[in-house]
């Protein structure tokens, strides 16, 4: 829509309420201030209400959402600040740069809290490899996005995961979490509170790059979105590592009194973010903005999203400290606005002034409230008997792109820099980090796309349920999480019935685990115009959990022969959102069930006997069931196992016993499984021994036969697909 | 380990007064232009340049090698990796030459676990020159079995004449403690210190 020569995703009930509250017609600059800051990227005015219902506090929880970073505390004066970002429609267009802008925009959050930024974990969506060549072309780049930028300034990427669905053919999904740790009496605010204070700009100049990225975001991308190129930013690791350096030690330094990051709607959000909080004015002096280009309009300075730029709010007087550390650096620097007490945020330019607005009419869209329907799910159809050869299929399956190692990924990003990282990727369920205390965070990212198409409420639930048993199977007790839901048009009424009942599902998850939401994101409109179709619901959750000593780090590799192995959990007949059926072509089927509170009480067991020091390996057993489970373990370990899973239950087929995904499971190897038999029983948590560690082969004796694999065979589906369908060229 | 160190910016990097000097891995001036090209021709070099005429022990890891070989303090050239990727992974390496600043106290043709994390890690040289390194005992270490990047005769660390210079791809300082994954690379910060002894 067109106000005066100006393109917006402003509604006209917006444009009214814009217009009513100031009480005079906008000039065509403060419509671009308004229309960036308003975005829904920017304001979350569709999904602030629905959000609310998250729990948010908690005895650790220093900052929740609405910062930039959400900030625990990690105890002896430490904390762990972290965040979630995505760059979808960037990386769409362009999934180099726009992959390496979202790792760029993450580290900032992090910054701004005046916190290091210690480790990032990659989330990634793509469509199916294995058909589409131009889904292996955005995968390679994004990845090498990802690892160009991240290794350059030496933040390791330590996990991640990857999922393969053709409802992301042309919207991948590209997210990246970053965490950050820092010491509590230096934590910074991105918060403008006292009048007279100086805000500088610091970083690289602003170009013409990145122009209307935000409001770009906040809409689905169409044919003619290639022309969008320009809304994607360039990346600059380099000068990204010396604005780290350089505003560590200016916090180190105790000159700051707030930090922002300059991200989606550019010095128009952040200015306007650092006053409203602050309950401050600004007067932004236009021409001290330093650009790249001489012929730069007035809106494009302000909503440019140029890389590589913070904002630092200096206390009075410290300019020549600043001064010193930029000119170490290298970096450049402009004072470009002074905090008042006026509760405006006026833009002068050459002494005239420009642009007028009240701070929190600009910081604060009007809330948007969404209608949703409910979907007509497909009644699941009763599956026939499956005839399959279950030593065929787990093959298929190790090799399959879901569930294959992502070793082709991660030996890309360099997950050691640091020197913090002592569970590797491919090692355990969840990365672990040494922490400056002796402590260690452990820190994990999942979703199942197709598992929310299924049933958004089960499936959000067990996505968040899964995620901390990710992190329990590493020794760490979870104590906050993040959300980023990803979904299709908002004004599709039944997109946004599965957005809302996704939060809700978490909400209720949450509650039951008392485990704090502490950040997250909304990225809606991915959704493909051209073909009308959207992504599957993609709530994708970050967990973060707390190691109190270094020998609870737990790994999934066998360890020693004769190591007993136990499942913890039941196994039931709940193919439906498998990879099994996945592979089978079977789209239908009921998502496996799932008991919060039964869930967290295997979970909290489970950790028990880990710090009893009784679990030799543990492992979390979900994507594509127990089978999967026990061959990424023999893998790891290099070494075989014998397994009865004989049931007396007649109800569940041989390859349900395999390949079934039942919530609540953990694999876990011992020298003492009577003890953790009795005890995990004693608490009512199923748990069965059904085998030991033996040899270089995995063997599987079900009711009717006996199936075995070498461990070498195993090894070569899990860890070779990948590399085969990516360079089909190599050995 | 006990011993004296200090962290020091390039522009503040002025005296020659240290026993020993390590350049570690990093992305100097982004790898723009060249991996370690614009470090090397910057006046903290100059500094490095003297201390390594006078026989002090330098290590360049990584990023510290590139910056060694592209100031010509090391023979060769490191390429962009043959896979085309950076290679994150832990390698087994066999010791070739141990009486170098940085590897006297590992036994001779023994194995150590370190791991690499390079873009541009390809040693390169001409027939000649890797023949006259061969001859020189100037290899310091290979890859043990895989050769992940291509490089020339599995080359993975080279010294001088003098054997106090030494340029490795492996990172040390990432294996020097057990809970990341072994303890390998303290061999060659305890060399430095029983060299400089000497």
């Amino acid at each position: 829509m067109l106000v005066g020569d100006l393109q917006t995703t402003l509604t006209p009930e917006e444009l009214e309420y814009g217009r009513r509250q100031l009480g005079r017609e906008p000039n065509a600059l403060e419509w671009a201030l308004i229309d960036a800051e308003w975005s829904e990227h920017c304001s979350y005015k569709s999904s602030k209400t629905t959000l609310s219902q998250l729990p948010t506090s908690g005895e650790r929880v220093l900052l929740g959402p609405g910062y930039d970073s959400g900030v625990v505390d990690i105890g002896d004066g430490y904390v762990i600040a972290l965040h979630i970002e995505s760059h979808n429609h960037p990386s769409a267009i362009e999934p180099y740069g726009g992959a390496a802008t979202g790792i760029g925009g993450v580290v900032r959050d992090i910054l701004c809290m005046g916190t290091t930024p210690i480790a990032f974990l990659d989330s990634l969506r793509f469509g199916d490899i294995t058909r589409s060549d131009h889904s292996k072309w955005i995968m390679k780049n994004v990845i090498r996005g990802i690892a160009d930028y991240g290794n350059c300034i030496g933040v390791p990427t330590v996990a991640g995961e990857v999922e393969f669905d053709e409802s992301f053919e042309r919207n991948c999904l590209v997210d990246v979490v970053c965490l950050g740790v820092g010491r509590k009496d230096e934590l910074l605010l991105a918060q403008a509170t006292h009048p007279g204070d100086s805000v500088y700009l610091v970083g690289g100049s602003t170009g013409r790059d990145g122009i209307h990225g935000s409001t770009f975001a906040s809409r689905t991308l169409t044919a003619d979105s290639e022309s969008d190129r320009s809304a994607v930013q360039i990346p600059d690791p380099f000068t990204k590592k010396l604005i780290i350096e350089a505003t560590l030690e200016s916090n180190t330094a105790k000159i700051l009194r707030g930090c922002k990051d300059l991200g989606g709607g550019g010095l128009a959000t952040g200015l306007s973010e650092i006053a409203d909080k602050g309950g401050t004015g600004l007067e932004v002096c236009l021409e001290a903005i330093p650009i790249r280009e001489p012929d730069m309009s007035p809106i494009e300075i302000l909503i440019s999203e140029s890389q590589e730029r913070m904002l630092l709010v200096a206390k009075e007087g410290t300019e020549p400290v600043l001064s010193g550390i930029m000119r170490k650096y290298g970096i450049a620097y402009a004072r470009i606005a002074k905090v008042t007490n006026t509760e405006v945020i006026s833009i002068v330019h050459c002494g005239r002034l420009i642009a007028s607005l009240p701070t929190s009419f600009l910081a604060n869209a009007p809330i948007i409230h969404r209608t949703s329907r409910v979907p007509q799910f497909r009644k699941p159809v009763p599956l026939q008997e499956h005839h399959v050869d279950s030593h065929e299929v787990l093959l298929a399956l190790l090799a399959s792109p879901t569930v294959t190692s992502k070793e082709w990924v991660y030996r890309q990003y360099d997950h050691e820099v640091g020197i913090r990282t002592v569970a590797k990727p491919g090692e355990a369920d969840a990365a672990v980090v040494k922490l400056p205390n002796g402590k260690l965070a452990a820190i994990k990212v999942d979703g199942n796309s197709r598992l929310c198409q299924l049933d958004p409420y089960v499936g959000a639930a067990a996505v968040l349920a899964e995620c901390c048993r990710n992190v329990v199977a590493v020794g760490a007790e979870p104590i906050a999480f993040l959300d980023h839901c990803q979904f299709g048009d908002p004004n599709d009424e039944e997109i946004f019935w599965s957005f809302s009942t996704t939060v809700k599902a978490l909400a209720d998850f949450a509650r039951t685990a008392s485990l704090p939401c502490v950040g997250g994101k909304v990225s809606f409109y991915n959704q493909d115009e051209l073909t009308g179709t959207a992504i599957k619901p993609s709530p994708v959750i970050a967990v973060l959990g707390l190691i109190e000593k270094p020998e609870h780090v737990t790994k999934i590799a066998f360890r020693n022969d004769g190591d007993s192995v136990i499942v913890v959990g039941n196994t039931e007949a709940e193919l439906g959102g498998s990879e099994f059926n996945h592979l089978l072509g079977i789209a239908d089927g009921a998502a496996p069930r799932l008991n919060a509170e039964l869930e967290i009480r295997t979970q909290r067991s489970v950790l028990e006997c880990i710090r009893n020091g009784l679990v030799n390996a543990c492992h979390d057993c979900s994507k594509a069931g127990i089978a999967a489970a026990l061959s990424k373990m023999a893998v790891a370990g290099n070494k075989g196992a014998e397994i009865e899973l004989e049931r007396e239950s007649v109800r569940i087929a041989d390859h349900e016993l395999l390949f079934s995904e039942s919530n609540s499971r953990f694999l876990l190897t011992t020298k003492n499984p009577r003890e953790i038999v009795n005890y995990l029983s004693s608490l009512d948590v199923p748990a069965t021994n059904i085998g030991r560690v033996t040899g270089d082969t995995l063997r599987v004796k079900l009711r009717s036969r006996e199936l075995s694999w070498s461990v070498e065979a195993l090894r070569d589906a899990f860890h070779n697909s990948l590399q085969r369908i990516m360079e089909p060229w190599q050995k | 380990m006990n011993l004296d160190t200090q962290l020091i910016w390039h522009n503040d990097f002025t005296t020659t007064s240290f026993d020993a000097v390590i350049i570690p891995g990093g992305f100097s001036f982004g790898d723009h232009l060249r991996a370690g090209i614009i470090a090397a021709s910057s006046p903290a070099t100059e500094i490095v340049r003297r201390m390594a005429n006078d026989g002090k022990p330098v290590l360049g890891i990584c990023n510290g090698f590139q910056i060694l070989i592209e100031a010509g303090l090391l023979p060769g050239a490191l390429l962009r990796n043959s896979s085309l990727k950076f290679v994150c992974k832990w390698m087994k390496l066999h010791i070739r030459n141990n009486d170098s600043a940085f590897t006297c106290k590992f036994e001779k043709e023994s194995e150590a676990r370190m791991p690499i994390a390079h873009n541009e890690g390809r040693f390169f040289a001409e027939e000649d020159v890797l023949n006259r390194l061969e001859a020189e005992d100037s290899i310091v270490m290979t890859y043990a079995d895989e050769n992940p990047t291509g490089t020339s005769r599995g080359i993975t660390a080279v010294t001088n004449k003098d054997r106090n210079v030494v340029g490795m791809m492996p990172h040390p300082e990432r294996a020097s403690d057990l809970a990341l994954g072994g303890t390998d690379g303290l061999k060659v910060f305890e060399s430095m210190v029983e060299w400089a002894r000497c």
